[in-house]
């Protein structure tokens, strides 16, 4: 789960690492009085979006009067923000974070991730920050410093210090740089994270460290215990679809393509849409079912899928261990008349009570077109759309 | 004689008084499993499917001997579960629990490192369909009437594409020793690496079918033992040529945010060390076929 910047800002101060002094504003009036009350001379105003690359998008601007600051965030309230991280439709901008302009001498960059290599927590930082991660490992991959942290001990402080003097720190910023290594991994671990990252962190004309961004991602498994972090929770920056679809215990990605799909396990899932692509035709979704879906769940998960204009064709392919295949027929037979499918529905069963399955829906007497092995199931959806393109 | 459940294996389940560890207990009971008890914290002293229940996981070991433990306990309390089954002397825990935070697994990781090799627990899962040799009995949640008793190794993330391989061979005549789900967390008890080490050492295994994903450098870490040590021929088939970069696939692990973890790359470091890859899910069987004849006729 993801989070704005504005609250690991705050999470990441309560821990003791240094931020600047800014506001939160949901109408341009607010971000007015925002840059009135911190005061000084110049100000920067960062829209409030899950994705990165928000300076380049335009969602990030330094004004130098409170007009300019009013007058910016009337321009990207209620905006859809599509950054170089999000797809096409962007991100919808509801918050504004205003803050005191800095004084920049050097830019740093600061992570920590999951090295599921080590299985540790690691902290990645170079020397050379403001740019993305991504292009830092492949332009200066030499700049880039890795250290893992052994959970029984945490960070110990040489480790710190010796990151601290590898990045080129001196005098009283290594000091410094110790306290935000020790806070962020502190922060990490004591509220399930998955990801924190500083970039820039940087360095100010007065020699001291600030972390002028911030990000952080939590661990959804663990959300159950961290109610504090749950609550921060932003459904706005989400796929209404995808979300809804959690809501109901359905993984649910969506994608570009035409052909619907309803699977059970992430690995069939994900096998199933190579298949239509190797066929010649576009899956349109992810979806897994989970385990023990009820028919109920499988009805959901029709209507998630068509809630999808693009979706011309439903693949549903089940292969069932914990799941029941009488369950998924009966499912697909409620969905196919409650929902009044218009459009050609392929099923494929196997596993778990599979001939009862296939019982229901043959006395169904509906139009399914059934297969019996993973490669027809996905043939015969291809050309199912085939036809209809036709 | 297959790999991790064997005719000597002497099972118990934690959380079997739960409705769905009752459930998939009462499955492995009827195709054979030697299930000898299970452990519900306040209900010891119990019976449930004609098997003793247990306090603690250190009382079902002292009264039946047992060496193996299923894991159905609810996640926030999965992680505990498992180290109470390390300390009690139990040899393999399978978890099926999907939903473990990832610290918690960082943290049985450690812990189970403390024990020395002789005495430390092997752990499959968590976030996995479980093990099943055919013939021998299961401990997961996998249909067994789908496998066929045979000399092919299975090892996956996935458990349906798992079953989707085991029926695929089956319908081709090609049988399994044993099929192991290693999960789909990023942090995970056993590696792809771990379970092939075990079928290479297996003399009841004669081949490994390798079900990888997207996510994660185990397969490639896989690829580069197999390239040194492995003398059995690897069939392999990665999961999500079609998946987009950055999003995750249903699998807490099934994501690509690093080089080297999109199927794509994954393909070109396993037929770099000389697995033969299948090239579309529905081939995985066949693929096996070939590689089976290949080798007969070598």
């Amino acid at each position: 789960m993801d989070i704005h910047e504005y609250q690991a800002k705050e999470i990441l101060s309560r821990f003791g690492v240094p931020v600047p002094r800014g506001g939160l504003a949901y109408s341009p009036e607010q971000a007015a009085y925002r840059a009135r009350e911190l005061g000084g001379s110049a100000w920067v105003v960062k829209a409030q979006v899950h994705a990165g690359g928000r300076g380049a998008a335009g969602g990030v601007k330094l004004c130098k009067s409170v007009v300019e600051v009013q007058a910016f965030a009337a321009s990207l309230f209620g905006r859809q923000l599509v950054t170089k991280q999000t797809d096409a439709a962007g991100k919808g901008v509801y918050r504004l974070w205003v803050e005191g302009a800095c004084d920049i001498a050097r830019e740093l960059y600061l992570g920590f991730v999951l090295d599921r290599k080590s299985e540790r927590i690691m902290i990645v930082a170079s020397a050379r920050g403001g740019i993305e991660i991504e292009d830092l490992a492949e332009e200066d991959p030499d700049s880039l410093r890795r250290m893992t942290i052994d959970p029984a001990t945490g960070l110990l402080e040489y480790q710190a210090r010796e990151l601290a003097f590898a990045l080129g720190l001196t005098g009283g910023q290594v000091a410094q740089m110790v306290t935000i290594l020790k806070a962020c991994f502190a922060a990490y671990q004591d509220l399930d994270a998955t990801m924190v990252e500083i970039n820039p962190l940087v360095i100010t004309g007065a020699g001291d460290l600030v972390a002028l961004d911030a990000k952080m991602s939590f661990d959804t498994n663990a959300l159950y215990r961290r109610p504090e972090v749950a609550e921060l929770r932003d459904r706005s920056q989400e796929d209404p679809r995808e979300s809804t679809a959690g809501d109901h215990g359905l993984a649910y990605v969506g994608l570009t393509g035409d052909i619907g799909c309803i699977i059970n396990g992430a690995g069939l899932a994900m096998a199933t849409m190579d298949m239509i692509k190797l066929a010649g035709g576009e899956p349109a979704n992810f979806l897994d079912i989970g385990g023990g879906a009820s028919p109920e769940r499988v009805v959901r998960a029709f209507r998630t899928v068509l809630s999808d204009p693009e979706v011309q064709v439903i693949l549903v392919n089940i292969f069932a261990g914990i799941n029941r295949c009488d369950w998924v027929a009966e499912g697909v037979v409620q969905a196919y008349r409650e929902v009044g499918m218009t459009i050609p529905v392929v099923v494929r069963l196997a596993g778990t009570n599979v001939a009862e399955g296939q019982a229901i829906l043959r006395a169904s007497g509906l139009p399914l077109i059934t297969a019996d092995t993973l490669a027809e199931a996905a043939e015969r959806a291809v050309a199912a759309r085939m036809k209809q393109a036709a | 004689m297959a790999i991790i459940i064997t005719e000597k294996t002497r099972i118990i389940v934690q959380g079997m008084s739960g409705r769905i560890g009752q459930f998939h207990a009462a499955d492995m009971i009827k195709n054979g499993t030697n299930v000898v008890g299970g452990v519900t914290p306040g209900k010891g002293g119990s019976t449930l499917l004609d098997r003793p229940i247990f306090n603690t996981v250190r009382e079902a070991v002292e009264a039946t001997g047992a060496d193996a433990s299923l894991v159905f306990v609810p996640p926030p309390f999965a992680a505990d579960a498992i180290m109470e089954a390390a300390d009690a002397g139990i040899r393999t825990a399978v978890c099926v629990t999907d939903g473990l935070p990832s610290q918690d697994m960082m943290r049985v990781k450690r812990f189970l490192r403390r024990y020395p090799e002789a005495r430390k627990m092997r752990l499959i899962g968590p976030n996995c369909a479980g093990v099943i040799s055919p013939g021998v009995g299961f401990m997961g949640i996998m249909p067994p009437h789908i496998y066929m008793k045979g000399r092919v190794g299975i090892v996956g993330r996935s458990g349906t594409l798992g079953y989707e391989a085991a029926s695929q061979m089956k319908a081709l005549g090609i049988g399994v020793s044993t099929s192991v789900g290693i999960g789909g967390d990023p942090v995970n008890g056993s590696s792809f690496r771990d379970i092939l080490e075990l079928f290479q050492a297996d003399p009841e295994t004669d081949a490994v079918m390798m079900i990888g994903e997207i996510g994660g450098p185990q397969e490639a870490e896989a690829a580069a033992w197999v390239a040194r040590h492995m003398t059995k021929p690897v069939v392999a088939y990665i999961a999500g040529l079609s998946a987009p970069k950055g999003r995750k696939m249903g699998h807490a692990g099934a994501i690509i945010s690093a080089f080297g973890e999109s199927a794509q790359e994954k393909v070109e470091i396993l037929e770099a060390a000389g697995i033969t890859v299948a090239p579309n899910p529905s081939a995985m069987g066949e693929t096996m076929a070939k590689v089976l004849l290949r080798r007969a006729a070598a």
